[in-house]
């Protein structure tokens, strides 16, 4: 599992993303998980990830303010740690 | 024909939407669709089990074509439901129950169906192990055949385990082995915990309510007040490795809370479509007092589920009569409202199982049980009927239980 959020991410494809008045329930169809993404402009940067080319570049899309970047990247750690966001270029294993 | 209780509509204050804060907060106050939804397929079913929540048996001549069935479908795709739970009755005796179990699965609308198991041949199992849509919840009641056939029915083991060996060999990992928790099985949770690892299956024990056929034999199934304690216990050291829905909130009065979402989850993310298309507030709340509406004639699933004043009212928080000077109060919250409807007790007071006895003289005493309002038990003789002795039997369950949300993982800040 990635640990860091260096290059470029975006949504899995195997989850959808449901707005609700809180956030977004997250749901994972091949693992069949079910995640609540607790704050909509989490959700907003998530949405963001794929084509704004970094993490940095869509938390700045969405206007998260700087003081806040630490906090969102951790959020998207926890995403990345359970799959529901994903690497867009893979490394390939040498 | 008794009155049902009227619910205590005037009781609920009108209060708004938090903004943050805790996640039960925000489902106190509904979604925008249902994160556990059930669909009863059907009336009809094979079996007659003596505790069936819906009191099924009969095929109702007004159930929802294939063509309705597929609309809904494309309404639950359109609204994001992700998956459904789906029961009935028996979900497998409609003979385009494989049809629909497709097009859900074209539809992104993954399925989780509980069954018997009778229809689960090895043909069957290697189609269902082919997708990751799909999952299949097999019903058992007791460990052996003894305990378990008396409620649901002569052969029933053999076919609960035949479908899960079916299922295991074609390699199916981690569905459902759905238990439901009574006097008579709650010494045998360890064997069921075997019978579970030795099929690679999930166990998943729910509770007993006293839900259509379930209301006339509650009082000589549910579990005795010792039985609960062992079960919380039980719970509390296994808890990691069983689902329960949430079904057991009510024990969480004992002490440590059990892991799940502690609310009544009806109407707000919890919600039934039954086999003619009516909407009610739970699964386990087949009655019209907690009916919303019909999918046929009242806008569809998705205006009954915005826009019913049933659920409008359910959506604000609850007030606990009785019950909020209890210690207990946070995690129990008076445990659930069908349990109360359907034996007759207030729906603002104890839970008719509260652990610490406050109920206990309200069931003693006078009680109105509201009865129910429909009934597709079978009035003929059916071939494996079980024997009551002094046991039930149920239908298979479809309540509203893997609770998604006691598996969910909060990604917040
Ligand atoms: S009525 Fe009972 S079973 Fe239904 S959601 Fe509420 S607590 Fe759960
Ligand atoms: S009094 Fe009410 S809140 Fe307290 S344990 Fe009993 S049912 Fe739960």
């Amino acid at each position: 599992m990635p640990a860091t959020l260096a290059g470029s991410w975006r949504l899995s494809s195997s989850v959808s993303l449901r707005p609700e008045p809180f956030g977004a329930l997250a749901y994972d169809f091949a693992t069949r998980q079910l995640s609540f993404l607790k704050s909509p402009l989490l959700v907003d940067v998530v949405r963001r990830l794929a084509g704004a080319g970094s993490v940095d570049a869509a938390l700045d899309s969405a206007g998260v303010p700087a003081e806040q970047h630490a906090a969102y990247l951790d959020a998207l750690r926890s995403l990345a740690r359970t799959g529901i966001i994903t690497a867009d270029h893979p490394r390939s294993s040498p | 024909m008794t009155l049902a209780p009227e619910r205590p509509v005037t009781a609920r204050p009108v209060t708004a939407r938090p903004v943050g804060g805790k996640l039960v907060d925000q489902f106190e106050f509904g979604l925008d669709a249902p994160i556990c939804l059930t669909w009863e397929l059907t009336y009809a079913c094979n079996l007659a089990c003596v505790h069936c929540l819906s009191s099924s048996g009969r095929r109702d001549p007004d159930e929802l074509t294939t063509d309705e069935a597929k609309a809904l479908i494309d309404e639950f795709e359109r609204m994001q439901i992700f998956y459904v739970n789906i029961g009935g009755g028996e979900p497998t005796v409609r003979p385009d129950f494989w049809e629909l179990l497709d097009y859900a699965v074209e539809h992104h609308v993954g399925v989780k169906f509980s069954t018997n198991g009778f229809r689960i041949t090895p043909e069957r199992a290697a189609k269902l192990a082919a997708t990751d849509y799909v999952d299949v919840q097999i019903s058992l009641d007791g460990a052996t055949a003894e305990v378990n056939d008396h409620v649901r029915g002569a052969g029933t083991y053999d076919a609960a385990l035949r479908a899960m060996a079916n299922l295991q060999a074609a390699g199916m990992k981690d569905f459902k082995l759905s238990v439901v928790c009574t006097r008579h099985n709650i010494g045998q949770l360890d064997d069921f915990k075997a019978i579970a690892d030795t099929y690679g299956a999930q166990l998943r024990l729910t509770r007993l309510r006293p839900s259509g056929r379930g209301a006339d034999v509650w009082d000589e199934l549910h579990p005795l007040p010792e039985q609960q304690r062992e079960l919380y216990d039980w719970l509390v050291a296994n808890g990691d490795r069983v689902l329960t829905g949430d079904s057991f909130f009510h024990l969480s009065a004992y002490g440590d809370a059990l892991p799940g979402l502690n609310l009544c989850g009806a109407g707000r993310v919890v919600c039934l479509v039954d086999p003619v298309g009516d909407v009610y507030a739970c699964p386990f709340a087949i009655h019209d007092t907690f009916k919303a509406g019909n999918i046929r004639s009242d806008g569809g699933f998705d205006t009954v589920w915005k826009h019913s004043e049933l659920f409008a009212d359910l959506r604000n928080p609850q007030t606990g009569g009785a019950c909020v000077s209890c210690s207990a109060y946070d995690s129990c919250r008076g445990g659930c409202m069908a349990a109360k409807f359907f034996t007759g007790l207030p729906l603002d007071g104890p839970d008719p199982e509260c652990v610490k006895g406050n109920a206990e003289t309200a069931i003693a005493g006078e009680r109105t049980r509201p009865g129910s309002s429909q009934d597709h038990s079978h009035t003929g003789t059916v071939r494996n009927a079980p024997v009551p002795l002094t046991l039930l039997t149920r239908r298979p369950d479809s309540p509203c239980d893997e609770s998604p949300v006691t598996t969910g993982r909060r990604i917040g800040l």
